[in-house]
């Protein structure tokens, strides 16, 4: 997590000569990284970049998770309170309950695998993103 | 009724314990240091941990104890093995990710992050270790019946000294081996009898012409109920309590299964969230796969070996398919089976115990006795030691649980999880007002309420397939308290939230929102 551009202990002596101008003094300085080398976890929170990550986590979790459990719960009541629906036959002696069943199966597939889509295309760059900001090189 | 060979079964037994005690001989010789012993050193890659959590779950509630029900109850066992899949979504959207990038090896560590560290890690190693309990005299009871029924033991004495030899091995793999040794024996395990599943099932379909429908149809034939067994109903549909009774165990189970202490500590032993999404990914296809054949061979059990011949075996409907083995491929198969089915139960078992001791010795002994200056080698000794003591408590409880279904004990851990797990940990995850009085209440108050329900519950009382048949002290009605206690321990967190001051230290807030959402500062 120290991996910036310069060890802790140069950013020190970065800061003691600059300590009239600020940061903005040397540019290559990064710029949520504090006096430390320490990633400055108040300034990340509250910069634009995590907003956008956190907004685009938040905003696909939880609909997701609302839509898989309503789903889910979906086919447990009408298990438990709607026995001639799900009772009815679709073919040979597979019911509609089975195959709702079996549906969940599907659905949970698809749920995973667009998770896994989209976290590749627009969360992991935007962790990325911050990540550098922090000073941090990735291996 | 003479089942197989017993001679044969024990010799199975036997090599497989042999290989996989070697392995976790040599998986053992650098487990020195804390992060060794708890995670792995966080050593294994998301594919190996995907099939390791899947492991975790293909135990043997789940392997004999769906099939099991299906091959009792057709339908309402199904509906069992549809939450299992579900609940990996709550794990792969929720929490898997942002729980690797925050803590390091136990619950303890996402919770107290940012609380008073001394009451949180206390209540979450309580949470553990009652659900870890729970859960482990589930396995135990499991492990009873298959014995029961492989070495053709019949009398109780006698069962209950083979739990005790079951536990005394797990120990030993878990002192041994650490998370490393048992993650193998979990990976092998899991390869094992996925591979077994799956054969059996496309032999039992290949019987029947491909056909899911003849299979049901034929396997209705042979059930008291007739095609019934099909429908929903057979076993939870009697009265309008018993149905509310089923709402509560299905979202007890697709809540729970992500929030068990033993998985959450799982996402420790890869190296990075990305990995630990691909674990999750991995293990959902192979639960898909496993669920999908426990529905063939549940049903294949019922058309071949028949309903009745199953709850009169020794171990009753836990035997279904051990006993659609023999059916199948003679002594040999039943051997395999039973060989995986017990390892299963081993593996299981051992990452609880493991789960267990290191939020004892990492939570209760180093943070709240040792108030954070434990020195680690002597944490490690301490988890040995717990591991020894959780491991003797789980063998009296399993042998207190014998016979048993153990599917519908595992529902009452899963109940438990939920309530006092997910609620905390979404709760401090997402939730930047959450204080330390929150997680206290979100703990205790889901811990309690689901405790003092199960007690009251018919399960313990009242009833004469009760844990004691006697008494009659069940005034709650439902045999799983999840529809109430879930919802309770929420309401307890937002309330103790709101109702006392913030905790008032926003750096630390801010450290661990950024952490675990991009795991800046975790050193990953």
């Amino acid at each position: 997590m120290t991996k910036a551009l310069w060890s802790p202990a140069e950013s020190r002596r970065t800061h003691h000569e600059n300590s009239g101008f600020a940061t903005f003094a040397d540019p290559d300085t990064p710029s949520y990284v504090d006096v430390d080398g320490k990633p400055d976890f108040e300034l990340i929170q509250s910069s634009a970049e995590f907003s956008l990550l956190r907004r685009r986590l938040v905003y696909f979790i939880f609909p997701m998770s609302a839509l898989f459990l309503c789903s889910y719960m979906t086919f447990v009541l009408l298990s438990a309170y709607a026995y001639d629906i799900v009772s009815k036959r679709v073919f040979g002696v597979v019911n509609l309950g089975i195959l709702l069943g079996l549906a969940q199966f599907v659905s949970t597939i698809i749920i995973t695998l667009s998770y896994a889509r989209y976290a590749r295309r627009k969360l992991d760059p935007q962790t990325q993103v911050i990540r550098s900001m922090a000073g941090i090189e990735e291996k | 009724m003479q089942t197989g060979n017993p001679a044969l079964n024990l010799s199975v037994f036997a090599v497989f314990v042999l290989i996989t005690l070697y392995i976790v001989y040599r998986a053992s010789s650098r487990n020195v240091t804390a992060s060794d012993y708890y995670a792995a050193g966080s050593s294994f890659n998301g594919v190996q941990n995907g099939v390791a959590l899947s492991g975790d779950f293909l135990s043997a509630a789940s392997f004999l104890g769906i099939s099991g029900g299906i091959a009792a109850h057709g339908y309402d066992g199904f509906l069992y093995s549809v939450g299992w899949v579900v609940a990996w979504l709550v794990g792969l959207l929720l929490i898997a990710e942002r729980l690797r990038n925050t803590g390091r090896f136990t619950v303890g560590d996402v919770l107290a992050y940012r609380m008073k560290q001394r009451p949180v890690r206390a209540a979450a190693a309580n949470a553990t270790l009652v659900i870890s309990f729970f859960y482990m005299i589930a396995q135990m009871a499991g492990a009873g019946g298959l014995i029961a029924l492989l070495l053709n033991v019949e009398s109780k004495v006698g069962q209950a000294l083979l739990i005790a030899v079951v536990g005394a091995v797990m120990v030993f793999y878990v002192l041994v081996g650490g998370m490393k040794g048992t993650t193998w024996v979990q990976i092998i395990k899991a390869v094992l009898l996925l591979l077994c599943v799956t054969l059996m099932s496309v032999f039992l379909l290949g019987k029947f012409g491909f056909s899911l429908s003849a299979i049901m149809e034929n396997a209705a034939e042979h059930n008291k109920l007739g095609e019934a067994v099909l429908n929903p109903g057979a076993q939870y549909g009697k009265s309008f309590v018993s149905k509310l009774d089923f709402v509560s165990l299905a979202l007890s189970l697709v809540l729970g299964i992500a929030s068990l202490p033993h998985v959450l500590m799982r996402f420790y032993t890869v190296p990075n969230a990305s990995e630990a999404r691909r674990s999750v990914v991995w293990a959902t296809w192979t639960m898909v796969t496993f669920y999908l054949c426990t529905l063939v061979i549940g049903f294949g059990a019922m058309a071949l070996v028949g309903s009745d011949v199953i709850a009169k075996a020794p171990g009753g409907e836990n035997s279904a398919a051990p006993l659609l083995a023999f059916h199948v491929g003679g002594a040999v198969l039943l051997g395999v089976v039973s060989a995986v089915a017990f390892a299963t139960i081993l593996a299981v078992v051992a990452g609880l115990t493991l789960a267990a001791s290191a939020s004892f010795a990492h939570d209760v002994y180093a943070s709240v006795l040792k108030r954070g200056n434990a020195d680690p080698r002597k944490e490690v000794r301490v988890a040995r030691i717990t591991a020894i003591v959780v491991g003797f408590l789980s063998i009296i409880g399993g042998i207190a649980a014998n016979g048993q279904n153990v599917a519908f004990l595992v529902s009452l851990a899963l109940a438990l999880a939920a309530s006092a797990n997910l609620s905390t940990i979404l709760y401090s995850i997402f939730w930047r007002r959450f204080n330390t009085v929150g997680t206290l209440w979100s703990i205790y108050g889901g811990l309690v309420s689901c405790l003092v329900l199960i007690i009251f519950s018919p399960v313990v009382s009242g009833t004469p397939k009760s844990l004691i048949p006697t008494a009659d002290f069940d005034w709650f009605p439902l045999g799983n308290p999840g529809l109430i206690s879930i919802p309770f321990s929420f309401l307890c967190g937002f309330l103790g939230t709101i109702f006392s001051k913030p905790e008032g230290n926003n750096r630390k807030a801010a450290e661990m929102e950024v952490r675990a959402f991009t795991a800046i500062g975790s050193g990953l």
